[in-house]
């Protein structure tokens, strides 16, 4: 029985839900607009919302002014570097702790799961100074590096709740069928696994382009990604209004579209398969 | 099924993920904990001596640590207020049908993928400025005096910028648990004459107890570590009105170089983060057996 919804009562909430949806993205969309003013425009007052000469100067300036393209690609090179890492060393463990379980497999995830606890600012000052010492300080493998370890946990633990919903009984009629094990994988399980990994991989890489504990201690100029980049806007030159929006721009709109395509994986994959 | 050949076969393919995890675990912290115990300094490098616990009693006597345990504490608690509150109520309206669900539900989960120093330095500068910030013109449109936000509440602006990344978080996860709630459950009560309020108390709350308990344990573990805003907008300051345990720590290990202090507070850290996590490892942990 669908419940009836009275036309009155569905028009308040749609205005309510809009205005509220509006207001909660208005930063991002004011950000978007300045980067597109002149900086004399950005802090005109009153300041204006669509009705302004609309300009693409600031991104070629922001461009010459700093190697933004260095800093963008390192952003690239961390994020997707840390997760194909990561996904290469957790998919062969989540497999086998979803289809083999074994005695330990639960305390294992859960273990696991308490090094994702650990306060970054608990293991800062070994790292920093073994990465001193070892040249690491300042470069992108470093980043990569940890970045891989610290998404680790949760790489496992979405690729085990997703391969955890691969019927095993599938399996066990492709053997009797006569498939060997390695046609069993390529041909059963990779199929199946394909969207449980994209998913995982697309978090992935949005949680490691918007770290900034570790990329922010750890770079200094050469490796520095994009959050990096961007906290040295913080003064005095944040004030230049128009500038720091394209920068800020160009720095959030890949993820904003990836983040759009994952909302449903986020929501297990940052509750730990606690919510679906 | 699993044969003793499949078995070791296992064993072999977990083996890669423990070792790192254990290593990135149990190497640097033991390390930590040791520095925690010597009299280190970067400056004066070669001259470490054993300081016994004189880094712990310098650290948790300094006036500063009161100060950003009270910070860390009040920074915690009032973006979890905001963000449950709020996502709860965001929830129950984007859980009713109108039209446009799919972009409302966009709009209002964007910011959690803004990273933070851009959230934080756009809220800095083009909102809370004083003098150019949008917020600033508003107060000045309706003749008020504009109010320099970080300087005069910089917690409370802090409080702010990060619920705003964190609303989305939570109304996005109160909202998937709204969505699987029984609707027969609900037209029943509404059949036994159960009003709205007393709907919401008696069967949406106790469904989505579970989902607020998870939203705030995860929250406080990255509530707990909070850093970029900080250092972008106030660098702890003024004084230490902004410093939390975290940015303590990088203040007295990166910026003072004192390494035996800062390891004592990444100690204590580790173990305030603790508290919080046996409590979501017991959580999550039930549901695995489910």
């Amino acid at each position: 029985m669908a419940r009836a919804v009275s036309t009155r009562r569905k028009l308040i909430v749609t205005l309510l839900a809009w205005t509220i949806g509006i207001a909660i993205f208005f930063p991002i969309l004011w950000t978007v607009l300045t980067s597109f003013k002149t900086e004399a425009e950005a802090i005109a007052s009153p300041p204006s919302l669509f009705f302004f000469d609309w300009t693409t100067e600031n991104y070629a300036a922001v461009q010459s002014r700093s190697n933004y393209g260095l800093h963008f690609s390192n952003s690239v090179i961390i994020s997707l570097g840390s997760t194909l890492l990561g996904l290469l060393i957790a998919i062969p463990a989540a497999w086998s702790m979803a289809f083999v379980p074994g005695k330990w497999t639960k305390d294992i995830l859960m273990w696991m799961l308490s090094t994702k606890m650990l306060p970054p600012v608990g293991v800062l000052i070994p790292i920093y100074l073994m990465f001193r010492d070892t040249g690491l300080l300042d470069s992108r493998l470093g980043l990569v590096i940890v970045l891989t370890l610290i998404n680790l946990p949760i790489i496992v633990w979405m690729l085990y709740t997703y391969f955890k919903e691969i019927p095993v009984d599938i399996l066990e009629a492709a053997r009797m069928d006569g498939a060997a094990l390695w046609s069993e994988i390529i041909y059963v399980l990779t199929p199946m696994a394909v969207p449980g990994i994209a998913s995982t991989l697309l978090l992935n890489v949005i949680l490691a382009w918007n770290e900034a504990f570790w990329t922010l201690n750890l770079t200094a100029a050469k490796a520095a990604p994009l959050t990096a980049f961007i906290a040295s806007y913080s003064s005095p030159e944040g004030l230049f209004y128009a500038k720091l929006s394209a920068a800020s721009t160009m720095a959030i709109a890949p993820i904003l579209i990836l983040g759009w395509f994952s909302q449903k994986q986020l929501v297990r994959g940052l509750t730990f398969g606690a919510v679906k | 099924m699993a044969t003793a050949h499949s078995r070791s076969a296992a064993r072999l393919m977990i083996s890669p993920a423990v070792i790192l995890l254990l290593g990135w675990m149990i190497i640097p912290l033991s390390m930590t904990i040791y520095f925690s115990f010597l009299r280190y300094n970067l400056l004066s490098p070669g001259n470490e001596s054993w300081a016994g616990f004189d880094n712990y009693r310098y650290f948790l006597t300094d006036p500063a640590f009161f100060d950003a345990m009270g910070n860390t504490f009040i920074l915690v608690l009032g973006v979890l207020l905001i963000t449950v509150v709020g996502g709860i109520l965001l929830g129950l309206l984007l859980d009713q049908p109108f039209f446009g669900q799919g972009i409302v539900r966009i709009l209002v989960i964007a910011p959690f993928f803004v990273m933070p120093t851009v959230s934080a330095l756009v809220w800095k500068n083009m909102f809370m400025n004083p003098v150019n910030g949008l917020f600033a013109y508003m107060a000045t449109a309706v003749g008020l005096e504009p109010f320099d936000f970080l300087s005069h509440a910089p917690l409370a602006s802090i409080i702010l910028i990060v619920s705003w990344q964190w609303l989305p978080f939570a109304t996005l996860i109160l909202l998937t648990a709204l969505q699987s709630l029984d609707q027969e459950q609900l037209e029943a009560s509404e059949m036994d004459g159960a009003g709205p309020i007393n709907r919401f108390i008696f069967i949406m709350l106790p469904h989505l107890g579970r989902a607020i308990t998870v939203v705030i344990l995860i929250q406080t573990i990255f509530l707990l570590s909070i850093f970029a805003e900080i250092l972008v907008t106030t660098n702890g300051g003024p004084g230490t009105a902004t410093t939390n345990l975290t940015y303590l720590v990088y203040v007295q290990s990166l910026l003072q170089f004192d390494v035996g202090g800062g390891s004592a507070g990444g100690i204590v850290a580790v173990i305030l983060a603790n508290i919080v996590a046996i409590f979501l490892m017991r959580m999550i942990g039930k549901n695995l057996d489910a």
